[in-house]
């Protein structure tokens, strides 16, 4: 199975990379973007003898503790 | 006082801030491999600059699962002292030693230079020797030294004076212009409440002799030295 | 052997070989090769691995000096610097990868250049880089600018050099090729020197770092063609760099080689693990024997063709003493990097590659290397440049304004917005940051310290190669000296286009010759380098552009000077003629001065058109010597306070550059009185070499011309330090006048603004 995992940084943190597309993009003509937020993907293979709730602790998990500092990022995760 | 430095595989400033110690301060130091839980009785541990694991994931987010850091934490939890630098202080932060995180620099770009910073708070074992309002020239050298952290923490780590040193001009004054990454509040470097652990992003290190442009960090080292002879 | 497509014409214009080259590859081998012997035959037999059109001619550069360890041949020149210690360095480009992916190319070109030194067993102090781009005022040239900065940066940072010093240059012809020339320098003992030879038959032959995938597959023979449309699909081959593992294989190698258990070793650059076994073979006469069932592999799949033409980065070959192999992959184990045995050395000369035992390929080493094609190209001087003009009217006299407008110019403004990137202090060595004349690092626990620099002048060369090359030793040289140090040697980069037309093979033997008559006048032999062909794009060409990397000891330390006014009150004199021989040099300014027309503001590179139409101006290698002479007396009697080349922008550029603020000091002015003989505009933006503005406290000024005098070389006290303001007299009248701190916002935010937009 294969888990894909979103990493953002929170609306209330400043996203500075996103700020910067969103102005150029702006510049060279994309008039009708509102905003840009850079983010992070991972993908995440796993041993197929799991099941499908053993593959979504995990990623939480993992997600939580590791791919993400709580005090600026979130995330969100999808399982295939 | 013996220093220990460590090591993480991809630090890279380590030798700098041994050196300071050994050849600058004549003070006994030993490196700590990020495997080892053993801090060799050392009574200050330096987390040195560079890119541990290569900033891969977030900087500092992969070195704090090290054994070594487990280590560090129980030896700052019974007071010892312990300077993250740069990465350091990164990884100072990602372990929850202190308070925050970092983001990119406002300019998106790796930053090289000379700084000015203010020491907003002396009576710390980092700057016992300093007075308050003195400005130090110090280089920085990072691509994540924009300091956040949530507004209520923030009046919380200003009322508590964790802020030990802010960007500066070379007169002392806290202005937009000095701030060379956006940090909140031109904030350098900051301390946990008990005051012994200490992280800032520019390098003491890399201001310990007059040939590399100012000796201004020394006096950070030296103050670590005495507040531990007072004890 | 495996089954054997057909070697038709079509295969061998995709390998880049010619008929001629297959006929001796049939005789060589007594039959027909398969495919994968013809991939490693056309890597080892490119352009960019055999130096096929330029060796001969290259031979002709002077190599040896006492201060020489090895010269040119191995991975990196070495130096003695006395008391035990070594230094190792080298230029090398990376031109096309970083006109394809400009953050990767650059990257991996730091990267290659890094191992090429620690490959000897140094560990690497100080990095550089030279950097040609087109104007950048076009967004397609930024774009590749701040890439190739940023590649720079982002692999140079992580590894933990410091990147000290180097040059960036703005000319039309970089457009379509730019240039990235990285150069770096490693310390040593001397006792501790590691080569790339594979001795003692038997010995395992070890594979390290990064695992092998299809990465730049046939990078080395794209590096040897030059650029059309079609290559705008070869993208995807760009090799990707991984500086963390790169730092990690350092410390792997360097601790390795301390036990005493590795016998040679060699890093794996463009044609990977084909270059690394035929080479290491070929210098010790020995053969190899691989089995690249062993091989570590990233992908699936993967065919012998493939593993042997990768171009995966951070990868080393070393070949271990047998029975000690388990002290090296202990200590690999520690770093957490790859360490496999993938086969050993052999009696027959023979490189022997298996998959799974059997048979892919048996080729003889010397082949590959020693033996591999040598051309002597036709080579024609084209049409002479036509006579300069004579000269025409009243000069413009606003002198300021030209100042300005210069000081104006990407090629001669600030390059702080790069070196900002980089990290130049880490390692705590760096006793002179980027902006001097030289960067320098100290030796730590010695009194010793490196100058270093890279100069390089296309426009000059496209004008006069021999003399262009000339003056950018001689420039190097006397960069050097003016940081207090001794040059010891050179390496160089020569960035040419297709060899193959013979107006570009005589640019290649004049630039050569020139290059080999300066380091022989200066003392400088050249102790390796790196020639990159085929800079062209949809036919058009670069200048000629040598690029000279030059190391000087500075010993002692106190010895150290920089380029900037260091106090007022101190005289500023000229070593050197106030103006050269007249000669067509000197009537073409004069001419082109009278035409400047500077408006400051309309965003047009006044400096850059002006000097893109000077010839070249002569050298006199003799005076270039004596005046170096002088300067290196007048430190070493501590009379020099601090001296600065005059070079781009002449003498009016120097003196401003000389009162810039550095952190912690202010500007500072000075007040020049010209003598009434000459022409002002001439003396003041003409380029003549051979000469150094220095200054000395008021009591040394006779010391010092006496110095000079016995050198035969002429002095001119041409004023004195002050504060503030920059002001250029003669008698009666004021020839320019303006703020230092208003000339030096001018120079600072350049770049900085031309940068501001990003994307």
């Amino acid at each position: 199975m294969r888990a894909r995992v979103y990493v953002s940084l929170k609306k209330s943190v400043l996203d500075p990379q996103g700020k910067t597309i969103h102005h150029s993009l702006q510049n060279i003509g994309f008039q009708q973007i509102t905003e840009v937020r850079q983010g992070k993907f991972f993908e995440i293979d796993f041993a197929s003898e799991l099941t499908r709730e053993e593959v979504q602790a995990e990623v939480e998990k993992i997600a939580r503790d590791v791919l993400t500092n709580p005090v600026i990022e979130e995330f969100s995760y999808r399982i295939e | 006082m013996k220093f220990g430095v460590l090591m993480f595989p991809g630090s890279n400033c380590e030798h700098d801030a041994y050196h300071a110690i050994r050849k600058v301060l004549r003070q006994p130091a030993e490196f700590i491999w990020h495997q080892s839980t053993d801090l060799k009785d050392c009574q200050a541990i330096i987390v040195p600059g560079g890119f541990s694991y290569g900033d891969y994931l977030r900087t500092g987010a992969i070195a704090r699962f090290s054994p070594v850091m487990g280590a560090v934490r129980r030896f700052a939890d019974r007071g010892g002292l312990v300077l993250g630098i740069c990465n350091g202080f990164q990884i100072l932060l990602e372990s929850g030693l202190l308070p925050g995180a970092m983001l990119r620099n406002r300019g998106l770009k790796y930053v090289c230079r000379q700084v000015s910073i203010r020491v907003e708070n002396a009576r710390t074992p980092f700057t016992g020797l300093a007075g308050e309002g003195d400005v130090w020239n110090i280089p920085i050298g990072h691509m994540e030294g924009n300091y956040t952290l949530d507004t209520d923490a923030f009046q919380r780590l200003e009322r508590n004076r964790q802020v030990v040193f802010r960007y500066c001009t070379p007169h002392g004054e806290i202005t937009a212009d000095s701030n060379p990454n956006g940090s909140a509040a031109n904030v350098a470097g900051i301390c946990n409440p008990r005051g012994n652990v200490l992280g800032m992003i520019p390098h003491p290190e890399r201001a310990s002799e007059p040939l590399l442009g100012s000796e201004d960090g020394v006096r950070l080292f030296q103050s670590m030295i005495q507040s531990r002879s007072q004890v | 052997m495996q089954a054997n497509p057909a070697i038709t014409a079509e295969v061998l214009e995709q390998h880049n070989l010619t008929h001629a080259e297959y006929d001796r590859i049939l005789s060589i081998l007594g039959r027909s090769p398969n495919l994968t012997e013809l991939g490693i035959f056309s890597v080892m037999w490119s352009e960019h691995c055999s130096y096929k059109s330029s060796k001969l001619h290259l031979k002709r550069l002077p190599t040896q000096g006492p201060q020489v360890l090895q010269g040119p041949g191995e991975n990196a020149g070495i130096v003695d610097i006395g008391d035990g210690y070594a230094v190792a360095f080298k230029i090398e480009s990376h031109n096309h990868p970083s006109f394809v992916e400009p953050y990767q190319g650059a990257a991996t070109g730091v990267g290659g250049i890094l191992r090429d030194i620690f490959t000897m067993g140094a560990r690497p102090i100080a990095a550089m880089n030279s950097l040609r781009f087109g104007p950048p005022d076009q967004p397609r040239n930024r774009r590749i600018m701040e890439g190739v900065v940023a590649g720079i940066a982002g692999y140079g940072n992580c590894f933990g050099v410091p990147t000290v010093g180097g040059e960036v240059v703005f000319e039309e012809c970089y457009s379509q090729n730019p240039l990235v020339n990285a150069f770096a320098l490693g310390l040593f003992r001397k006792d501790r020197i590691f080569y790339g030879k594979a001795v003692g038959i038997g010995n395992p032959v070890i594979y390290v770092g990064a695992k092998t995938g299809r990465d730049g597959i046939h990078g080395a023979t794209m590096a040897s063609a030059e650029f059309d449309e079609a290559s705008e699909s070869k993208r995807p081959n760009v090799q990707v760099g991984d500086p963390f593992l790169e730092k990690l294989l350092l410390e792997a190698c360097l601790e390795a080689m301390k036990t005493g258990a590795v016998v040679g070793i060699q890093d794996m650059g463009a044609a990977g693990l084909t270059c690394s076994t035929c080479e290491m073979g070929g210098r010790a006469d020995t053969g190899i024997e691989i089995d690249l069932a062993r091989v570590p592999q990233r992908e699936k799949g993967m065919t012998p063709y493939e593993i042997m033409l990768s171009e995966s980065q951070e990868r080393m070959l070393l070949v271990a003493a047998k029975g000690r192999e388990e002290e090296i992959f202990r200590i690999f184990r520690k770093w957490e990097i790859d360490a496999v045995a993938i086969g050993e050395v052999t009696g027959d000369g023979m490189l022997r590659i298996l998959d799974r035992g059997r048979e892919v390929a048996e080729i003889p080493n010397r082949a590959l290397t020693d033996e591999a094609p040598l051309y002597r190209r036709p080579v024609a001087a084209p049409a002479r440049v036509p006579p300069s003009p004579t000269p025409a009217g009243a000069l413009s006299n606003d002198w300021g304004k030209l100042l300005e407008c210069f000081l104006a110019s990407p090629n001669l403004s600030s390059r702080e917005w790069v070196y900002r990137q980089y990290d130049h202090m880490v390692r705590t060595n760096t006793v002179q940051v980027p902006g001097a004349d030289a960067a320098v690092v100290r030796v730590k626990n010695s009194r010793k310290a490196l100058a270093m620099c890279l100069d390089g002048n296309g426009r000059y060369c496209r004008q006069d190669p021999r003399v262009g090359a000339q003056l950018a030793v001689a420039e190097s040289c006397r960069n050097l000296v003016c940081a207090g140090a001794r040059p010891l040697a050179a390496t160089n980069c020569l960035n040419m286009g297709n060899p193959e037309k013979p107006e570009i093979m005589w640019q290649m033997t004049q630039v050569v010759e020139g290059m080999a008559e300066a380091c022989r006048a200066l003392g400088t032999p050249v102790t390796g380098g790196n020639v990159s062909l085929y800079n062209e794009t949809l036919g058009e060409g670069i200048d000629p552009t040598p690029v000279i990397g030059m190391v000087g000891l500075i010993e002692p330390l106190s010895r150290l000077r920089g380029s900037w006014f260091v106090r007022e009150g101190h005289r500023v004199v000229l070593l050197g003629p106030l103006v050269g021989q007249p000669t067509g040099y000197s009537s073409a300014v004069r001419h082109h001065l009278a035409r400047l027309q500077p408006s400051r503001g309309n965003g047009t590179d006044l400096y850059t058109g002006w000097v893109g139409r000077l010839p070249c101006p002569p050298l006199d290698l003799d005076l270039e010597v004596r005046v170096q002479r002088t300067c290196r007396e007048g430190i070493e009697r501590d009379l020099i306070l601090s001296a600065h080349d005059c070079s781009d922008g002449g003498l009016a550029v120097a003196l401003a550059e000389m009162g810039f603020s550095r952190f912690g000091a202010g500007t500072l002015g000075a007040d020049i009185l010209l003598p009434p003989t000459e022409e002002v505009g001439e003396v003041l933006f003409a380029e003549y070499p051979s000469r150094i503005l220095v200054t000395v406290e008021e009591e040394n000024l006779v010391a010092l011309e006496k110095i000079a005098a016995l050198q035969g070389v002429p002095v001119t006290p041409l004023g004195r330090v002050v504060p503030e303001v920059l002001s250029v007299r003669r008698p009666g009248s004021v020839v320019l006048e303006r703020s230092v701190v208003s000339l030096e916002e001018i120079w600072r935010n350049c770049l900085g603004g031309l940068f501001a937009d990003p994307l």
